[in-house]
């Protein structure tokens, strides 16, 4: 299931700007519940890692300060259209989700 | 600042200025879209659609920044999915929606004058799928929310185009919403005119008001205060209970009326949601 | 920082030893997170966090870190931050907001043909600043921009 992620990879002038937007609650594990007054517990994405063709070009890894729905956007020189762009992250409960994206 | 924000406001608790009782849905809005246009020169009725963005530098710097990738578009891919996903009788959303593909969100709200009601969008989701023997959703938020923003997306661009035909109904429920816009209500005694219009483009605390032009046309809408996408009457709701005031239900006839003047005060502003705001 | 753990995290989980591990059943993922660099996600200062992250506080402020980021956040909950870098050779960036509970929000590793440029959005609980620790040809680098963060009147 990749829908909880989703990314837009474009190369210009050698340099692929990637973007992603992934659905994730990112709990802190600081806030309460407004109604039972109980604490919500930390669910957040741990590491995020991107991969093109194969080989790690990003390992990203987060707190609970990163905003809910995540956006990430970063840049890999000399990627070229058609290569093969991984995406993945892993949060503190062990949940993950992965998309693999063709450059254009 | 906030001093001077209460002492403007309680001027204006001596009235203020709603158009002539005897006007005309159409002198009201040439009214309504003059003031504004006269409040804020240089910004284009079109850009009113984007509110605090199109009066406020800082804002929406902020504002390109989040529709870089914005937050909306989960929603958007999940109305898609959703949208057409058959139900349990084997027919669609589309067989009620016959147009959505091409855009339909400009011409809600309108009036059924077989039924003598308002018709919002959500409203007319929820008949399909109450037709087609399928349980209603929730009115404020989730799946509702997520095939709004796709049918709002497939929208965008058409201008709003909300009519007023020539029942006393219909008059009834346009009067209806104007008289919500103008009227005082809650603790704070505030109507929406005295912060969205009259006070339109100045702080209250760190907030912007936003003029009330152009209020529909972005909706549904995804906040970062509610990490989460919502419908108008979601925000209708926050926006009563922030004066102060009992909120009325999510399309109860009250917020349907309110829709229903907003929107066509907005008439000409091109659709322009699924939105992102603060 | 020393140069084994550096490679490691190069490397692709799928390449590694411990990737094989984890493939053949042997490590759960959550064995993986070794790497998650808990002790700097769980300091209350920035010098705890950047000891944690860095094993050093010493940064040497820089004009070749640009850190983007609004004057006054709309909403403190959703704050878009870039960081970008002329520098060369930068192996990790990271970002950091000072008054956070945990100041540390982000570390990232870099691969050695992707470019000194993040953007995220961050949380921020009050004013403070945002700053960016850059770490390149094996020194750090820092750059910092104040973000106010307000109390809405209305919607906020």
């Amino acid at each position: 299931m990749a829908k909880g992620i989703k990314v837009r990879a474009k190369v210009q002038d050698g340099v692929a700007t990637i973007k992603s937007l992934m659905s994730h609650p990112m709990e802190t594990g600081g806030r309460k519940d407004k109604k039972t007054g109980e604490p919500i517990p930390a669910h957040f994405i741990q590491e995020v890692t991107a991969e093109i063709n194969g080989k790690n070009v990003l390992t990203g890894y987060w707190s609970g300060g990163v905003s809910k729905n995540p956006y990430l956007s970063f840049k890999v020189k000399g990627a070229k259209a058609g290569d093969k762009l991984k995406l993945a992250w892993v949060d503190n409960k062990g949940e993950s989700d992965s998309i693999e994206e063709t450059i254009s | 600042m906030r001093k001077s924000l209460m002492i403007a406001l309680s001027l204006l608790a001596a009235g203020a200025a709603p158009m002539a009782a005897q006007a005309s849905p159409e002198s009201d809005l040439k009214q309504f879209q003059e003031y504004f246009m006269k409040r804020f020169p240089g910004v284009s009725l079109a850009e009113f659609g984007n509110g605090v963005y199109a009066i406020d530098k800082a804002s929406r710097e902020q504002w390109k920044a989040i529709e870089e990738f914005p937050p909306y578009e989960t929603a958007i891919d999940e109305g898609d999915s959703l949208f057409h996903k058959p139900f349990a009788n084997g027919k669609s959303y589309s067989d009620c929606f016959p147009n959505a593909e091409k855009g339909i969100r400009q011409n809600y709200p309108y009036f059924d004058t077989k039924t003598g009601q308002v018709k919002t969008l959500e409203g007319e989701i929820n008949e399909c799928r109450v037709k087609n023997g399928e349980e209603p959703l929730k009115w404020e938020k989730g799946k509702i929310a997520s095939i709004s923003a796709y049918l709002a997306y497939k929208s965008r661009g058409k201008k709003l185009n909300v009519k007023i035909p020539n029942d006393p109904r219909a008059m009834a429920a346009y009067e209806r919403g104007k008289h919500h816009f103008y009227a005082k209500r809650g603790q704070l005694n505030l109507s929406c005119a005295n912060c969205h219009q009259d006070s339109s483009g100045m702080h209250i605390r760190a907030d912007i008001l936003s003029p009330a032009l152009g209020h529909p046309s972005h909706f549904p809408v995804y906040r970062s205060k509610w990490g989460d996408m919502g419908t108008l009457h979601r925000r209708y709701v926050g926006c009563n209970k922030q004066v102060r005031a009992k909120p009325f239900k999510p399309q109860s006839d009250e917020y349907k009326a309110l829709e229903y003047f907003e929107t066509y005060m907005s008439n000409g502003i091109p659709v322009n949601g699924p939105g992102a705001r603060k | 920082m020393s140069m084994q753990r550096r490679s490691f995290i190069r490397g692709t989980l799928a390449g590694s030893a411990v990737g094989v591990a984890v493939s053949a059943g042997l490590l759960t993922p959550r064995s993986v997170f070794a790497e998650w660099p808990s002790k700097a996600f769980e300091a209350k200062t920035v010098d705890d966090a950047l000891m944690g992250a860095y094993e050093t506080t010493a940064a040497a402020e820089s004009g070749d870190i640009t850190v983007k980021a609004p004057d006054i956040a709309e909403n403190g909950a959703v704050v878009p931050v870039t960081v970008e870098t002329s520098l060369s050779g930068v192996s990790t960036m990271s970002i950091i907001a000072e008054k956070n509970p945990s100041p540390l929000v982000a570390k990232y590793v870099l691969g050695p043909n992707t470019e000194g440029y993040i953007s995220m959005r961050i949380k921020m609980g009050k004013t403070s600043n945002v700053t960016a620790v850059v770490e390149a040809g094996g020194k750090l680098y820092k750059a910092s921009k104040e973000v106010k963060v307000t109390i809405g009147g209305c919607g906020g």
